[in-house]
């Protein structure tokens, strides 16, 4: 005999493990099908042989029927491009579902305190000084955006600390604060450079372009660890849902688990911006998207949103390089172009839904 | 048949007094709080004895809220100390002392997406892993109270399509999840009508005499308080104006100081506790 519970348990487990296999089937479809398009053409079928051949233990028995050169465009230049957008979107997604669960704040999202514009000033900087390649070559940008991101964020947080304690609406209002001081910052550095083609202000609208497998390797262990983390503190965002007061009456540990969550969360999207740019919109309506789908518990939603993120930067950044090519639309202009239409869009059919039932 | 249940019920209860008094579980020890020269609370004593009901009464501002803060560990006191079961309340693990005791708020469950039944589940953190898994599966029980708070039917309604009664049904269903063995209630019936208000009283008075439960409670509503607590001890400016049985604190002089109103106290016909008739201030006046 089944309880009621067990019945109940087995249909929210389902109801889970449905949603995320529909989620990855979609993934490995979309890979394919964003590796396929760009200015040359490579057959599907090609593209899966090729992945194929690459993996362990299967490899052997795949025979090289294609183009070297088809191969050597996916392996050096789509694919880890293709990577580099699963992993910032994925990192960008889980972030902002962390960052909704702990703020409680629909607007929430990963660069609500400040991570965004700390990457920005320090990246500015470097631009407008010609210093790009300066100190670490290539990782020089990636290094002190990440630095001053998180610099950007320790000064949020000294801002809005209170006896150990961190209340929600003055931490968001710090944020608020350094987001439109760095902010200005960015700008006159914008108004005052003087070259044709405003190369700060294309890193701030992001972009996955010349990104190779070492990016991606740097990524990999922030988004990975990070996704542990958030999954393992996925219950206490449920409780924290009800009010700290509560949870806290209920056994949780609100103010450690908000510290750890927020800077989990943060360390994420820092790494995320500094190697792609600010990528706008992701962190906040992919969470949302996913919440009107599956629905608020964050056992689904956080590991959803690592999902639903990857796969939404993808086809993003597949628009953002093939539409106009050979010239590249900012990613951050494509994100929040679809994003804003189709979350419209969610909204009303919703609002529609909850007047009918 | 059931009237008439709980009219015994409410007959032994009163004949009963003085009930054989249990240990003191949990006791507040001169505790101050706040900074300036009219602090929040003056040294404040009281005892809390096992399985007993105690009301806190007084007027807005008279510091109860801050109180019931103080002995959940909400806030800490500024001086004095709270000692649950002989131990000071700060030496408990968070986990530990959800165990021993729950609170319920003025202010019920937010409306959120979640179904009725993950909310009450959700009681159960305090017994469960890090990973969510508890050592006996606590399926059964939580089905219990379900059943017994009649919220089988709204097992997957969500929170935001519920009532505001339904919604605090489900706060107490949440509460029993955790089985403490003492709750706090902050003005628990307040946004509650009528009906709803009887009801939640007589759940957790079904709840104390089962489980020897032992409860504390803000009230608003003095009748109430004098229904069903066994003590009664009344707030004033922070300071504790009196303690004692019903009938020894609901009283003309007590409403006259403390609350400054005018009031008629009478014995409620059907059992020994008193109640209040309130009298507007002319009328008043006019009959004396």
């Amino acid at each position: 005999m089944t309880t009621f519970t067990q019945q109940h348990a087995r249909i929210k487990k389902h109801r889970g493990i449905g949603a995320g296999a529909a989620g990855i089937s979609l993934l490995l479809l979309s890979i394919v099908i964003c590796l396929a398009v760009g200015s040359v053409d490579l057959p599907l079928g090609d593209i899966v042989r090729i992945l194929l051949h690459h993996l362990p233990w299967v490899g052997e028995y795949i025979p090289v029927t294609w183009d070297p050169s088809s191969a050597q465009i996916m392996i050096h230049v789509r694919l880890p491009r293709v990577i580099m957008a699963l992993l910032v979107g994925g990192a960008l997604g889980v972030s902002g579902a962390a960052f909704q669960g702990v703020l409680r704040n629909p607007l929430a999202d990963p660069y609500t305190l400040g991570i965004s514009s700390g990457a920005s000033v320090g990246a500015a900087l470097l631009i407008y000084f010609g210093l790009q390649y300066a100190f670490l070559g290539q990782w020089t940008i990636p290094v002190t955006a990440f630095v001053t991101a998180v610099m950007a964020l320790f000064v949020v947080l000294r801002m809005a600390r209170e006896n150990g304690k961190l209340p929600i609406q003055t931490l968001i209002l710090s944020g608020v604060v350094m987001q439109s001081f760095l902010g200005a910052i960015v700008s006159f550095l914008v108004a005052m450079s003087q070259d044709g083609i405003n190369e700060i202000l294309f890193w701030t609208m992001g972009s996955l372009a010349m990104r190779g497998w070492s990016y991606a390797g740097i990524l990999l262990p922030y988004f990975v660890g990070g996704l542990i983390v958030l999954i393992a503190y996925s219950r206490s965002l449920n409780m924290l849902a009800l009010g700290e007061r509560q949870a806290a009456h209920m056994g949780l540990h609100v103010e450690r688990t908000k510290w750890i969550v927020l800077l989990t969360a943060t360390f994420v999207a820092a790494a995320a911006v500094s190697v792609a740019g600010v990528i706008g919109f992701v962190g906040l309506v992919v969470p949302h998207l996913l919440r009107l789908i599956i629905g608020a518990d964050y056992r689904f939603l956080i590991p959803m949103s690592a999902l639903g993120g990857a796969l939404y930067v993808l086809w993003a950044d597949t628009i953002a390089r093939t539409l106009l090519a050979p010239t590249e639309i900012p990613l951050g202009v494509v994100t929040s172009f679809l994003g804003a239409p189709f979350f419209a869009f969610l909204l009303i059919r919703n609002k529609r839904k909850s007047q009918e039932g | 048949m059931r009237e008439q249940n709980s009219m015994n019920h409410f007959a032994q209860m009163a004949d009963a007094r003085p009930a054989p008094l249990g240990e003191v579980i949990l006791s507040a020890q001169a505790i101050t709080h706040g900074y300036s020269k009219l602090p929040v609370l003056q040294d404040i004593s009281l005892e809390i004895r096992k399985g007993e009901w105690l009301g806190i009464i007084g007027p807005n501002g008279s510091g109860k809220s801050t109180l019931l803060s103080i002995l959940s560990r909400a806030e800490q006191p500024t001086s004095g100390e709270v000692q649950l079961y002989g131990r000071p309340l700060g030496a408990y693990k968070r986990k530990e002392l959800s165990r021993l005791m729950a609170v319920l708020q003025q202010e019920t469950i937010p409306p959120l997406h979640y179904s009725v039944r993950e909310v009450v589940e959700m009681g159960r953190f305090p017994y469960q892993s890090w990973w969510g898994t508890e050592n006996e599966d606590s399926g059964p029980f939580i089905d219990h109270i379900m059943e017994r708070l009649q919220l089988e039917q709204l097992a997957d309604r969500r929170i935001d399509r519920l009532s505001g009664g339904q919604r605090q049904r489900v706060a107490l269903a949440k509460l029993m999840a955790q089985s403490p063995s003492i709750i706090l209630l902050d003005e628990p019936t307040t946004y509650l009508d009528i009906h709803y208000q009887m009801q939640f009283m007589d759940i957790i008075r079904d709840w104390q005499q089962e489980c020897g439960l032992t409860v504390v409670s803000v009230l608003h509503d003095l009748n109430l308080a004098a229904l069903y607590c066994d003590r009664i001890a009344v707030l004033n400016e922070g300071i504790i104006h009196g303690q004692g049985s019903a009938a020894e604190m609901i009283t003309r002089e007590c409403f006259e100081q403390v609350f400054h109103v005018h009031a008629e106290i009478v014995s409620h016909p059907k059992v020994n506790r008193p109640q209040v008739l309130l009298c507007p201030e002319e009328l008043y006046t006019s009959v004396e």
